[in-house]
């Protein structure tokens, strides 16, 4: 059932909830209950600091379906600080070009409907530019 | 019978956050499409969502800023209160939403709260009582919105996007003390959206003095004749900002100055952010605002009613402001648009 499958995933896709492995302390995500490092079972709950780089993008122009309000839009794969690699959308470009090595950060925003404007909106993970938060003293 | 609201334990602000989005749209441009270029401008510029933001995503951004300041975990919290007139859905609670991705679910309230532009304070109110009767040692409350203003409509100019949120606590714990607060409602038909309508009515430029101007007055003076007090035992002074003119009007009529309005006064550069138009300018107040300065708010909404608070600012403030962006940081990421990417932006062809 697909709506089952939105709230199932929920944790992960709002606040980027993954998993610390106890025995070698790798953190993982997407959560997959078995560390991909040491092989041993993983599921002690861990939440991302959201913050990480590009490291390869791409722009997507002909999205698939239930993705056309947005597009052309960039899909990246970004490397978040404590390891893992995801892929998900940049989003507030604005008049920024992305770069690899661009420094992004994690925020919630609208990835898509389902059914149009009859059906749910999911919420997920997407990365912008850093905020640039002004020296103070 | 004016007799301000006192909870029965004293409350407070214990962490704030601000939201807006990058877009602006400069009203030159609103004048330039629909007025031949000859419109006066209510404001420079107005915030507005990009395509993949609406009242959830934004009000998600600044409760986990308001959070971070307040140093308190989402679990903490037994209410997650919305208030808007642009929530995602017409069935289906904006403030579970919220509550979920915070991490605050299951064990609180949930809810969102509707009057016009007042209703994320309507919900501040209602937090005072849930916290200040021991109900609860925490509350989150939220004024967010995406307003739609009908193309050429008046409104457009000044209809905007933004977010402000609010960590109520017992006020040993907050970075600025509750003093009072008082509400003045009438039934005032001003402006309005009847279900199903995608863009509200008004009741054009006529319904400032028995609305705007009235209910602001009737409930500042109301607050400040109960606390014994007068604007100038204020350093600052906030009011719900639907332009330029009717904030600095109505700061006048009070007795307030220039000096006292200005650090809130934000509607020039971001316009009206309906729900979070008088809480987000607190939070700017609140970003420069130094231990033991006092700050008044009073919002409006159409309908109509306006809630008045006395504010004292905290050490507290010292440590936590800089646990967040400011909202200065938000104002200055600066992406100006023009109106086709606007119309792009806020769905105005899907009709």
């Amino acid at each position: 059932m697909e709506l089952a499958r939105h709230w199932r995933l929920k944790k992960q896709r709002y606040a980027l909830q993954g998993e610390v492995c106890p025995h070698c302390q790798t953190k993982i995500f997407p959560p997959r209950d078995i560390c991909p490092a040491c092989k041993q079972e993983a599921r002690t709950d861990h939440t991302f600091s959201g913050r990480g780089k590009v490291v390869a993008f791409t722009v997507v122009t002909q999205p698939p379906k239930g993705y056309e309000a947005q597009a052309p839009y960039v899909v990246a794969l970004v490397e978040l600080e404590e390891g893992p690699r995801v892929t998900a959308q940049l989003t507030d470009l604005g008049d920024e070009e992305p770069y690899i090595g661009m420094p992004v950060e994690m925020v919630t925003r609208k990835l898509r409907t389902v059914e149009g404007e009859r059906g749910i909106i999911v919420y997920g993970y997407k990365f912008r530019p850093r905020l640039t938060v002004a020296q103070r003293a | 019978m004016t007799e301000p609201l006192f909870p029965q334990r004293s409350v407070g602000i214990v962490g704030y956050g601000a939201y807006v989005p990058r877009y602006r749209l400069p009203a030159s441009e609103i004048s330039r499409v629909w007025h031949g270029g000859y419109a006066g401008h209510p404001v420079q510029e107005k915030a507005v969502a990009g395509p993949d933001e609406d009242t959830f995503t934004m009000a998600l951004e600044a409760a986990r800023n308001a959070l971070a300041r307040a140093g308190v975990s989402a679990e903490a919290l037994r209410a997650v209160w919305v208030g808007s007139e642009s929530h995602p859905y017409a069935v289906k609670p904006t403030g579970t939403l919220l509550a979920d991705a915070l991490g605050a679910a299951p064990s609180v309230q949930a809810g969102d709260w509707e009057f016009a532009c007042k209703a994320g304070t309507e919900a501040m109110v209602a937090a005072i009582g849930l916290v200040g009767s021991g109900m609860a040692d925490y509350a989150l409350v939220v004024g967010a919105d995406t307003a739609q203003g009908r193309p050429g409509d008046a409104l457009e100019f000044t209809a905007a996007s933004g977010a402000a949120a609010f960590v109520l606590g017992p006020a040993e714990n907050a970075l600025a003390r509750i003093l009072a607060t008082y509400s003045y409602v009438t039934d005032t038909p001003d402006f309005w959206r009847r279900e199903g309508e995608k863009y509200p009515a008004h009741g054009q430029r006529f319904t400032g003095e028995p609305a705007y101007f009235h209910h602001i007055t009737q409930a500042a003076k109301g607050l400040l004749e109960a606390l014994d007090m007068t604007p100038q035992d204020f350093t600052y002074a906030v009011f719900h900002q639907p332009n330029t003119k009717f904030p600095q009007r109505v700061a006048k009529m009070l007795g307030f100055t220039p000096e006292q309005i200005a650090p809130g006064l934000l509607v020039p550069r971001i316009g009206n952010t309906y729900s979070a138009s008088a809480l987000i300018g607190l939070t700017a107040i609140l970003d420069v605002a130094q231990p033991g300065d006092r700050i008044f708010v009073t919002s409006f909404g159409s309908g109509a009613g306006s809630d008045a608070f006395a504010l004292e600012v905290t050490e507290a403030i010292l440590e936590r402001r800089d646990r967040a962006p400011h909202t200065e940081d938000y104002i200055a990421r600066r992406t100006e648009i023009d109106y086709g990417l606007y119309v792009r932006y806020r769905g105005k062809l899907a009709e």
